[in-house]
């Protein structure tokens, strides 16, 4: 008896050693990083050329001009209202084809190949992907020669300087960046269904759509969940694609990013305020979550 | 299994050829892509490459070579964001030796990385880091703020500025006063007044020298002047563009032939800008003035005219003037751009067909530039002064700079004898191929003479870049004035959080 808890207890140690690089990586990298940002957000402290200023203990005042000049709420909005126009369509696509792809009665050729192709855009560099598209969108870029040549357009369209096109062609280059990854995570759930539950549906005469949306959905659930935030919380953290695509400059300033945001604030090394901005994040991200995993559990009730 | 190689191959394949087509999209482009800090830098670099160099090209003795003073540093360390200065100095400086190069140029051409070198016992150490995403300035300021407590081998001792963050540096105790180098007012007399004026702190103390000059001028289409004028000839041309007035009436006059008069808005932002009556910043308070007001004016007129574009400097549209079917009529820049930046070397450009001419335009500016500054703290004062002295102050030494890198020097006596022909380039006096035959140095000279820059300030790269962005979505119809100032005033406070705007 004796000998056998020991060994137990030893292999308690075991699993605490194990453990270490993982909590010492993440205390390192992570947790004090993330108190120091919530610590430097009370402070005044930024660098006036090569003059540190600070760290001068301000209290809130940081979270006041943050939110009281506003520009914090245009570009939650933009953020948002980017990513949606994005999300939407990559959600219906990749449900669509994982759909496809998952249904053993379809017998779809070159599966395979179509599944690295789907995934190759992800494989770019967002920064290359974006600088081919800001020269394909330009005024005298390809896009705008077709159009005028084929008679669509008498003079070249600035894309890069309207509002909705700059919005949508950010929202299609993530579209097109994501959905083969959102495809390939769709389709490891659908495989994991039991088949015998398809089988049993069909045989009671349900039509596909009927399957879909009883069967499919519903027990995929969980996978949606997952795949739902973690495209949210990348999508709040959107930066390399509008700030290679605008340079910074979008039209209005309709395509400025949180993150953008954040970046103009490090110019000057402002630890203070970008350290608000990212707490004021932190806390959206949340609260998003939050509503989206409990919208989508809600429903099992 | 054979499913499987095919489609991997196919992946490969693919993959390849798209990253292969984004590679080849920045180079090639007509114009290139430069990032956002713009200096005759670029233009250097692409002269001095591939020739080869010998020592002692400016006729030197080897009794000028510099010989370590005791007690001096036996490591010199400069910073710098491309290899402008140093192939200047393996071309000219005497007793310089170039070592061992470690360095690695990224897909867009930036040279990053170390390069040593040797000036008589002393090691050179130059740091290269590039300007992309204000790459150098973050790297040199660290290095600055750990001046103090670095070894003295690894001090900064030299480092190099361009005129939009200049005072960033030389308001601070991190540069030396050129004075205290032992370099007299004497020596530099022949300088032009504006190079000065850029490294010169608040208190009025000369802080850095440059061996350069960047006067700009206007560079307009021969054929379209023919055509719209009758005549291609500068004086012409000089008498349709004298002053912003004449210069937007003009406007219409080529709008009706057919041509932009210029490609962008924002190609004469420099010219105004540098014409201005007070700084971008008083005493902590944003101010934005009446020139610069005149030149937002003045473009969204032309702009909703359709006598000129909204484009970004240096992009695609706005690069497409360089060639005949671009039907643009002028560009405003400095002897780099149309020598090295404007597509000279593509055939059936117009620069390659010798079709731009020159003329003084309605004002005179400067573009680009790169100073020399040395760093407090450094032990090696005495080379830092040789090097100043040889590079920017020997009429010798940079008469060879002009001969070899095509280089307007910052020396008035030199660039004035090339100027009126009393001193000739390989027996011939000195003429552009680019500009058609036409010797454009007295226009340079002209230009830059009566320039005045005491108004530039510390925080003007961001006053500068906001303002202009602000304004060219006001011109594109994208928001209105006021909303455009504002966007500019917030901007510039998110960078620089100690201003504050002005009260309405």
């Amino acid at each position: 008896m004796k000998a056998k808890r020991s060994k137990a207890v030893r292999y308690n140690k075991w699993g605490y050693i194990f453990l270490i690089p993982f909590v010492v990586t993440f205390v390192i990298f992570q947790l004090i990083p993330l108190i120091n940002t919530i610590y430097y957000s009370f402070f005044e402290y930024f660098r006036s050329g090569l003059n540190v200023i600070g760290p001068n203990f301000k209290g809130i005042e940081n979270y006041i001009k943050l939110f009281s000049n506003g520009d914090i709420w245009k570009y939650t909005g933009n953020t948002l209202i980017i990513w949606l126009m994005g999300f939407i369509p990559q959600i219906i696509v990749s449900l669509l084809l994982a759909a496809w792809f998952s249904d053993p009665s379809l017998r779809l050729k070159g599966q395979r190949f179509f599944k690295t192709v789907i995934y190759l855009p992800n494989l770019i560099m967002a920064a290359a992907f974006a600088m081919l598209f800001f020269m394909l969108f330009s005024n005298s870029g390809p896009v705008n020669s077709i159009l005028v040549s084929s008679g669509i357009f008498e003079q070249p369209y600035p894309f890069l300087d309207r509002v909705w096109t700059t919005r949508s062609i950010i929202a299609f280059m993530n579209f097109l960046m994501w959905f083969g990854n959102t495809t390939i995570l769709l389709m490891a759930g659908m495989m994991g269904i039991d088949t015998s539950l398809f089988e049993a549906a069909q045989v009671d005469g349900a039509t596909s759509t009927q399957v879909f949306f009883k069967i499919t959905l519903p027990l995929l659930k969980p996978i949606l969940l997952y795949v739902m935030i973690t495209s949210l919380i990348g999508g709040l953290q959107m930066f390399d694609v509008p700030q290679i695509l605008t340079g910074g400059n979008s039209p209005a300033n309709t395509s400025r990013t949180l993150i953008m945001y954040l970046n103009d604030n490090l110019y000057s090394k402002n630890y203070g305020m970008g350290g608000a901005i990212s707490v004021y994040m932190f806390v959206i991200t949340g609260i998003l979550s939050l509503i989206v995993f409990k919208f989508t559990n809600g429903k099992k009730k | 299994m054979k499913k499987k190689v095919l489609s991997m191959f196919l992946a490969v394949a693919m993959l390849a050829g798209v990253l292969a087509g984004c590679g080849n999209e920045p180079g090639g482009s007509s114009g290139g892509v430069e990032p956002g800090n713009e200096s005759s830098a670029d233009a250097g670099t692409d002269a001095s490459q591939g020739t080869d160099v010998s020592q002692g090209t400016d006729g030197s003795t080897e009794s000028d070579t510099y010989k370590r003073a005791d007690g001096e540093g036996t490591v010199l360390n400069i910073y710098c964001w491309n290899t402008e200065f140093m192939n200047r100095m393996k071309d000219h400086y005497p007793g310089y030796v170039a070592g061992k190069d470690n360095t690695t140029a990224d897909e867009e051409g930036n040279v990053s990385g170390t390069v040593e070198a040797t000036i008589d016992d002393i090691t050179v150490k130059w740091n290269i880091t590039p300007n992309k995403d204000n790459a150098y300035q973050n790297n040199l300021d660290e290095a600055l703020l750990n001046q103090e407590s670095a070894a003295a081998d690894n001090k900064v001792d030299i480092f190099l500025v361009e005129a939009d963050y200049a005072l960033k540096y030389v308001n601070t105790d991190y540069s030396m006063a050129v004075k205290d180098l032992g370099i007299t007012d004497a020596d530099i007399a022949d300088q032009y007044k504006y190079t000065q004026d850029v490294v010169t702190d608040s208190n009025g103390v000369l802080k850095g020298l440059s061996w350069q000059g960047c006067p700009g001028v206007m560079f307009y289409n021969r054929e379209a002047a023919k055509e719209v004028f009758g005549s291609d000839d500068p004086a012409v041309v000089q008498e349709k563009v004298k002053d912003w007035e004449t210069f937007n009436a003009t406007a219409k006059e080529l709008h009706d032939a057919g041509y932009q008069i210029t490609s962008s808005a924002a190609d004469t932002f420099r010219t105004y800008t540098n014409n201005v009556s007070s700084p971008w910043v008083i005493d902590g308070t944003i101010n934005i003035d009446e020139n610069v007001m005149n030149w937002v004016n003045d473009s969204k007129a032309l702009v909703d005219a359709g006598y000129t574009g909204t484009h970004e400097l240096w992009s695609d549209d706005w690069s497409k003037g360089f060639f005949p079917e671009g039907k643009v009529f002028a560009y405003f820049g400095p002897a780099w751009l149309v020598n090295f930046s404007m597509s000279a070397d593509t055939e059936g450009s117009i620069g390659y067909n010798g079709g731009w001419g020159a003329c003084e335009g309605p004002q005179g500016f400067f573009w680009g530039g790169t100073w020399i500054c040395a760093a407090t703290g450094t032990d090696n004062a005495g080379v830092i002064k040789d090097i100043m002295l040889k590079l920017t102050c020997d009429k010798d030494i940079m008469t060879g700079i002009v001969v070899k890198d095509d280089d307007f020097v910052n020396n008035k006596p030199a660039m004035e004898a090339l100027a009126d022909g009393s001193e000739l380039i390989n027996g011939a006096e000195y003429t552009s191929k680019v500009l058609g035959g036409q010797n454009p140095l007295p226009m340079y000279c002209a230009g830059v003479d009566g320039l005045d820059l005491s108004n530039l300030g510390p925080y003007d790269q961001a006053c500068t870049e906001e303002f202009m962005s602000a304004m060219l979505d006001y011109m594109k119809g994208n928001i209105d004035l006021d909303t455009a100032i504002d966007t500019f005033y917030k901007e510039v406070i998110t960078k620089h959080p100690e201003l504050t705007a002005p009260e309405e």
